[in-house]
């Protein structure tokens, strides 16, 4: 029988260190483009000051970006030590992604951040901006294939299981590229992290000037953060959207979820803007509803009906029963593989083969599963309500109030009086931390939406874990959050010191710290490059 | 479309190619990192060792992250099997390399010395750790490893960690350790100049003495101590891979079959005695360009070694020897195969190239002086 307990813990490790790992992959993604564009306004008006500005905020870029290696190192591994099963169940198709995205993004990323940050006195200015742009593409390639994988997890197309291999293996590459899903999480993902390093941009360039300090460079980092920032929100919202529709196509019993819709409406069904959730007896006590909307949202139309988790669970139980027949079948051909009779068997019912490895948590012999246990897994096919809709609305509000800070931020930098609004500086100081709630709620949204799957529909979660005892993964588990709190408030010591400190840690003579410490030189009016 | 078989052997030469590059590139600053309290006598020369390779270990160790993403893509089996049951010696790994990137990056920030000492001593665990533990993996790996599968080919892991650090592990361990010592104080010696190069020297000729002979003593400890595995029936080539489908046995000196039946293998480990006794020569008449590539070919032979003394087994069971997995049994698909055999025949010469490149500009030789005027953008 399986360990819950080692499935849960195992659980927990893979979402502390994916969480980790997410404070700052995002703000790579973005930031890499704000230096782009900083860096391309040096190479176009030759302004030292917007080098200057390409080299204080890659300062803090790196100092991010530190840790982005750091954790991103284990999700390379994490598959193979906690996830063996998992690993080879589905290694054939989620495998490729993986490596391509290292022989394709990775690599370029890394063999050019070296060049970006040690490569001013050796390059031409348009071969380090080409540089710091093949980084920015490295960087969001990455993105792509990671989640080109993690698309194919929630919607495993091009692809179809073997017996004789005991996995499921690839039969069209581009179906799994092209994947709707990954698509649209792609987009979304990206812009959630351009949004995220704009805001760290705009917070601290705010900060800058609430002190009165360094304001021309402060103000020329507001105002590409600002332009930056807006495009990037509305284009996560507007993706955002895409991808609840892509949800509402693939994983009805995602979206039922995060909507705490338990029941089919007639279409177009209505929004609950919020709920009181009675998950025991799966409906709501009370909830204030928007007509229409939902409907609208998922479907994009006013006549088609999106399904609720008591429909869902219905559904459910007749795959899971079908399933049993596909387990059995499989179980026989795995023992004996000229056995006809399993191999029509197995073909009939193959496509609920996934559904029938569920009841594999509460019996060994699936074919002896009782009405019990059937109904049992059938609860487990829908994944707790009440933390998807909370988590969701949190981050959907959090994507609206950062919407509303970069419009404002926009207009008021196309005004050009931005510096006089201290409450503008002060709202965009308090909420540099703002992504971060909304994108790390948005990763538990997508990931615990998809359970009780590891692959929707194909593998359970309870069968994917590695055959570890339960106190190897506790063990590691604090290991890894040790290291990883520690070495984070180093991060934050060495962000905040250097955030601080602002441009006059690039030790020019040209910034606020040097100038009371006796330095002659007005901000931005010394041409000269540091001897 | 390629034919299966041809797949397997070409992505069983490709994994191959992977990890010599790892050791060659990452492996290279592994040896700096290693070296770094040793060598480095003080702050300013510390930070002239960094800096010969700051601006490289991050393109460098992409070579490990993508070998670790090709062995998932296309020994999947391999994959599963090998990290999840060398559970802890990979959390090991995962965590010593863990100050590598925040060292490097962090350690200058700061001008106070117990700060710059904590982060010298985690960049040595970052390079000294892993060479070691993947010496010790390949020490266990010829020996056999104690996992088998259920019918579903779920993986079941029976050994512990501390077993792992078995005598003839912990040689191989020490093979792996001394010759990228070795090879990280060549490449110190081509980027400094003064104290730190005539450390380096003496490093590289010390390491590279202690390689041939701990190789040495352990091909004869694999040719007589140690029991080869055999396949004896399934297992065939071109079949889907099944690794249940076949039988194996345990033999005293079977290791050395390969070498009895295909004589001109014996060129690998002829490589590796020659390029680390080059390298040690070259060291001596200071031409460390020509010791990098020396030693480079010696990793090469050396690792091209371990290889083909397996071959075809990846990774033999010990406890239940029909488990083991072979380069035929335990592959992805033919597709995925082929698919990754056309991406990395595309990207990979790419990323050579490129790193090639990086290479050149920003070659010459790294100074205290280099480090005393750039006191505020180095590392």
């Amino acid at each position: 029988m399986i360990s819950m307990e080692l499935v849960d813990i195992s659980r927990i490790q893979f979402a502390a260190v994916a969480l980790f790992h997410f404070l700052f992959v995002p703000l790579t993604l973005g930031m890499v483009f704000i230096l782009v564009i900083m860096e391309s306004t040096y190479v176009l008006t030759g302004k030292q000051i917007y080098k200057d500005m390409t080299q204080f905020w890659g300062k803090l870029f790196g100092i991010n970006f530190a840790l982005g290696v750091t954790t991103g190192i284990t999700m390379e591994f994490q598959f193979g030590t906690n996830w063996a099963y998992y690993s080879h169940y589905v290694g054939d198709v989620f495998g490729a992604p993986l490596a391509i995205e290292g022989l394709m993004a990775f690599f370029l990323e890394s063999t050019f951040i070296g060049l970006f940050f040690f490569g001013w006195d050796k390059l031409s200015k348009v071969k380090h901006l080409m540089v710091t742009i093949l980084v920015a593409i490295g960087s969001n390639l990455s993105a792509l294939w990671i989640l080109v994988a993690n698309g194919w997890m929630n919607n495993p197309v091009g692809s179809e299981f073997s017996y004789v291999t005991m996995r499921m293996e690839m039969t069209d590459f581009w179906d799994v590229i092209f994947n709707p899903q990954a698509q649209a999480k792609f987009v979304h993902t990206v812009s959630a992290g351009y949004v995220t390093a704009s805001v760290f941009v705009l917070g601290i360039s705010s900060w800058y000037l609430l002190k009165g300090r360094d304001i021309e460079f402060a103000k020329r980092s507001f105002r590409i953060a600002a332009a930056f920032g807006l495009a990037s929100a509305l284009s996560v919202i507007v993706l955002g959207d895409d991808s609840g529709y892509v949800v509402g196509e693939n994983q009805q019993t995602k979206l039922a979820a995060i909507e705490a819709m338990w029941h089919t409406e007639p279409a177009p069904a209505s929004f609950n803007l919020i709920a009181s959730i009675n998950e025991a007896e799966q409906k709501n006590n009370w909830a204030i509803e928007i007509p229409y909307v939902m409907g609208i949202l998922g479907t994009r139309s006013l006549t088609k009906q999106i399904p609720g988790i008591v429909e869902i669970k219905a559904r459910n139980k007749q795959h899971i029963i079908n399933g049993i027949h596909a387990v059995v079948a499989l179980t026989a051909l795995r023992s004996n593989p000229a056995d006809e009779a399993a191999k029509t068997a197995f073909d009939q019912y193959k496509a609920d083969l996934g559904f029938g490895l569920l009841l594999k948590k509460y019996t060994t012999n699936v074919a002896n599963a009782t009405p019990r246990m059937i109904q049992q897994a059938t609860d487990d096919t829908v994944p707790r309500v009440t933390p998807l809709f909370w988590s969701f609305r949190v981050m959907v509000a959090a994507g609206f109030s950062l919407l509303a800070l970069l419009s404002v931020a926009f207009y008021a930098s196309v005004k050009n009086n931005f510096m006089r609004k201290r409450w503008l500086l002060r709202w965009a100081l308090w909420f540099i931390p703002v992504p971060w709630i909304a994108i790390e709620l948005g990763w538990f949204v997508a990931e615990y939406g998809r359970q009780p799957w590891t692959i929707y529909g194909v593998l359970p979660t309870c069968l994917s874990a590695s055959s570890l005892t339960a106190g190897s993964v506790y063990g590691s588990l604090a290991g890894f959050v040790l290291l990883y709190t520690g070495l984070f408030i180093v991060e934050m010591y060495l962000m905040v010191k250097f955030a601080r400190q602002g441009p006059s840690s690039l030790y020019t003579g040209r910034y606020q710290d040097e100038l009371r410490q006796g330095g002659s030189a007005l901000p931005n009016a010394a041409p000269a490059e540091k001897a | 479309m390629l034919d299966y078989e041809v797949l397997k052997v070409i992505w069983w030469l490709f994994i191959g190619v992977l990890l010599v590059g790892f050791a060659i590139m990452d492996g290279h600053d592994m040896g700096v990192g290693t070296l770094l309290p040793f060598v480095g006598r003080n702050d300013n020369e510390r930070r002239v060792l960094l800096n010969t390779v700051g601006a490289h270990w991050e393109g460098n160790q992409v070579w490990f992250i993508t070998g670790g993403g090709a062995i998932f893509a296309a020994w999947p089996l391999v994959y599963a099997t090998a990290f999840s049951g060398f559970y802890w010696a990979m959390a090991a790994v995962l965590w010593s390399l863990f100050f590598r990137p925040v060292g490097f990056d962090y350690r200058s920030k700061i001008d106070n010395p117990t700060w710059r000492n904590t982060w010298d001593w985690g960049l040595f665990l970052g390079g000294f750790v892993p060479p070691l533990i993947f010496g010790v993996a390949f020490g266990n790996l010829l020996e056999g490893v104690p996992f088998h599968f259920d019918n579903d080919l779920r993986s079941f892991y029976t050994g512990s960690f501390w077993a792992l650090l078995n005598p003839f592990a912990l040689l191989t361990g020490l093979v792996s350790t001394a010759m990228i010592t070795m090879h990280g104080a060549n490449f110190l010696m081509i980027r400094t100049d003064a104290d730190v190069y005539r450390r380096s020297r003496t490093a590289s000729m010390l390491f590279g003495v202690l390689a041939v002979v701990l190789f040495a003593v352990a091909g004869v400890w694999v040719a007589t101590g140690i029991n080869g595995f055999v396949v004896t029936g399934g297992d065939i080539p071109g079949a889907l891979p099944n690794p249940m489908d076949k039988t194996v046995i345990v033999q005293a000196g079977a290791w050395m079959r390969n070498y009895s039946n295909y004589p001109l293998t014996m060129l690998l480990p002829v490589l590796g005695f020659l390029g680390v006794l080059l390298s040690i020569l070259l060291a001596g008449v200071h031409k460390p360009g020509m010791a990098f590539i020396s030693s480079s070919v010696g990793m090469s032979g050396i690792i091209g070694t371990a290889g083909v003394t397996m071959f075809p087994f990846i990774m033999p069971s010990s406890t239940d020897p029909q488990s083991s997995l072979t380069v035929w049994d335990s592959v992805s698909s033919h597709m995925t195969l082929e698919l990754m055999f056309f991406v990395t025949l595309i990207f990979l010469p790419l990323v050579i190239f490129y790193t090639s490149w990086a290479y050149k500009v920003l070659s010459g030789k790294i100074t205290v002086d280099f480090i005393k005027s750039n006191d505020h953008s180095a590392y």
